[in-house]
């Protein structure tokens, strides 16, 4: 029964969707079945909040190594649910002054608008930037040129890095036309335009091929799962 | 620049004094030596430096690097151009924080541009917050420079759903199964402007800002691709530009590519609608350029210097 009604859904799932797709009287079908996937996300967020708070419970309860972060993870996720849940410091909208939920979880001067604006806002945006530091730790380690293909990766990293940048036009801005009327036919050599070839011919050419070779697989295990062949996404149970 | 470094002299200081260690270390071991084995803080230190810097000096001069739009800014700029007054326009911002520094400059000159076009605005976002991006925008620029734009009727801002591209699937043949209030809950009825608005394929425009998943490839996926008579231009991080050309020009109209992308847009819309003396918020694109040039040379520098010295590491092995 677990393996079965799970399949039946994705089944009948699955070929609602092509039908939708391929016929406007069964468009509706698709409607539905996607807000279904759009109420069943919804319910996925309690799952995955429920989920969180079971391997971390367990990882406090066990003492297990690291368990201080998971105690920080709790109370933050536990903190942040009350006090958006709660619209603690959230006025009333003005549409219903009466009630005091009305108004929206994250007004500003709210906590939870306090919490997003001065806690997840730059811990979040400062581990991104933190990737500057480790791409130009790893260029220095790793990017060498030790074959052909290299060189190749290692010559269009340089356009495209130096393209993205004022140093591409200043580099090759001596190839212009109005300065010598022979550099008519080279302007495609300067760095700028190099870099939109590069990204404009190589870059589409080589994606459209990964993308056609994706859809052709993606394809075929679809197949795989409508007909029920492929079940390893119901897992062991 | 000679009088920037006169006047920042401490500025100087600080950067000289802090890389002297390194400069001893040269002087102890020898540069080649001291490069083999190079402690990665130096890699971060030269980084923040390359960073900083340039941010201190066009925070203090105010000055930027001059940008010429590419065939693609153009084309996305051409794009919103060609729309009138009242046109009504999808402003679908899926992005967050962590990408903000690279999206946010084109948010706002996306904004900025729908704006002063007079187009209506229909803000909505699919990662979950999207809406503060979006409250962040309309703060910025709406209400600040716009304040003659009301809400409901000029603009508004429809909020987040669950479901990544479902809710694309829905929203583009039926919106209102879906979103029945704004985000502030105001039911939709009571809005003038979703007045006649069933479906996203009544939009003129799709203005897509995209930080990953969902973004701009669920958009062309699910709406322009199956209702080829939408229009849709994106915005989206450098590491996303790649995967989305291959949809331009039938799918996709017109690209933003990272921060040099939202640059060149920006000096677009600067220049047309932002009169002589343009409030720096709107130059963000233009004013990051200049890390990321330095950051840029760094890089290709770092580089450089390892495959020399690989290569005199090959040569000695030869010799011997």
């Amino acid at each position: 029964m677990t393996q079965l009604v799970p399949l039946l859904i994705a089944v009948l799932g699955g070929f609602v969707l092509i039908a939708a797709y391929f016929s406007p009287y069964t468009q509706s079908w698709g409607e539905k079945a996607a807000i279904w996937f759009d109420i069943l996300a919804s319910i996925a967020f309690v799952l995955g909040g429920a989920n969180l708070l079971k391997v971390h419970l367990k990882n406090v309860s066990d003492r297990a190594r690291g368990w201080g972060y998971s105690l920080i993870v709790l109370v933050s996720f536990l903190v942040t649910l009350m006090v958006g849940l709660g619209k603690v410091g959230v006025q009333p909208s003005p549409q219903f002054p009466d009630s005091p939920w009305s108004g929206t979880y994250r007004e500003t001067g709210g906590a939870f608008w306090f919490f997003y604006e001065y806690a997840f806002k730059p811990l979040t945006a400062t581990v991104f930037a933190l990737l500057a530091f480790y791409v130009a730790s790893a260029a220095f380690r790793a990017f060498r040129a030790k074959n052909t293909e290299a060189v190749l990766l290692l010559g269009t990293a340089f356009i495209i890095l130096l393209g993205r940048t004022f140093a591409g036009v200043l580099l090759t801005s001596w190839i212009d036309p109005a300065v010598w009327s022979g550099f008519e036919h080279f302007t495609g050599l300067r760095i700028e335009n190099l870099t939109v070839y590069i990204m404009s011919v190589f870059n589409t050419a080589g994606n459209r091929a990964i993308m056609i070779g994706i859809a052709l697989g993606i394809v075929a295990t679809s197949l795989r799962v409508l007909l029920g062949l492929d079940r390893s996404y119901l897992g062991r149970d | 620049m000679t009088s920037f470094l006169i006047d920042q002299w401490w500025l100087v200081v600080v950067v000289v004094g802090s890389v002297v260690p390194l400069a001893r270390e040269f002087a102890a071991h020898g540069i080649e030596e001291t490069l083999r084995s190079l402690d990665r803080r130096w890699i971060f230190v030269l980084m923040f430096w390359a960073v900083l810097l340039p941010i201190y000096y066009i925070g203090v001069t105010g000055q930027t690097f001059p940008e010429v739009p590419s065939l693609l800014a153009r084309a996305t700029f051409d794009e919103i151009e060609r729309l009138r007054e009242g046109d009504a326009v999808l402003m679908a911002f899926d992005y967050d924080p962590p990408t903000e520094g690279e999206l946010g400059p084109m948010a706002t000159a996306f904004t900025k541009h729908a704006a002063a076009k007079k187009l209506k605005m229909y803000f909505m976002a699919l990662v979950p917050v999207g809406p503060q991006m979006i409250d962040n925008t309309i703060d910025k620029v709406i209400k600040a420079d716009y304040p003659t734009l009301v809400y409901g009727q000029d603009y508004v801002n429809l909020g987040y759903k669950s479901g990544n591209e479902g809710v694309i699937k829905v929203v583009v043949t039926n919106l209102r199964e879906l979103y029945t209030t704004d985000a502030r809950g105001t039911a939709l009825r009571d809005l003038p402007m979703m007045r006649g608005i069933d479906n996203i394929q009544q939009m003129k425009l799709i203005i897509n800002v995209s930080g990953a998943y969902p973004g701009t490839k669920e958009w062309v996926q699910y709406a322009t691709t199956p209702f080829p008579a939408l229009h849709l231009v994106a915005g989206c991080t450098g590491v996303q530009a790649p995967l989305l050309y291959p949809y331009i020009p039938s799918q996709l109209s017109g690209l933003l590519g990272a921060i040099k992308g939202a640059a060149e847009y920006e000096k677009l819309v600067v220049d047309k609608y932002a009169g002589p003396n343009p409030d720096p918020k709107y130059l963000e694109g233009l004013r990051r350029m200049g890390p990321q040039l330095v950051a840029h040379l760094l890089i290709i520098a770092l580089i450089v210097v390892a495959n020399v010295l690989q290569l005199r590491d090959r040569r000695r092995g030869a010799l011997r």
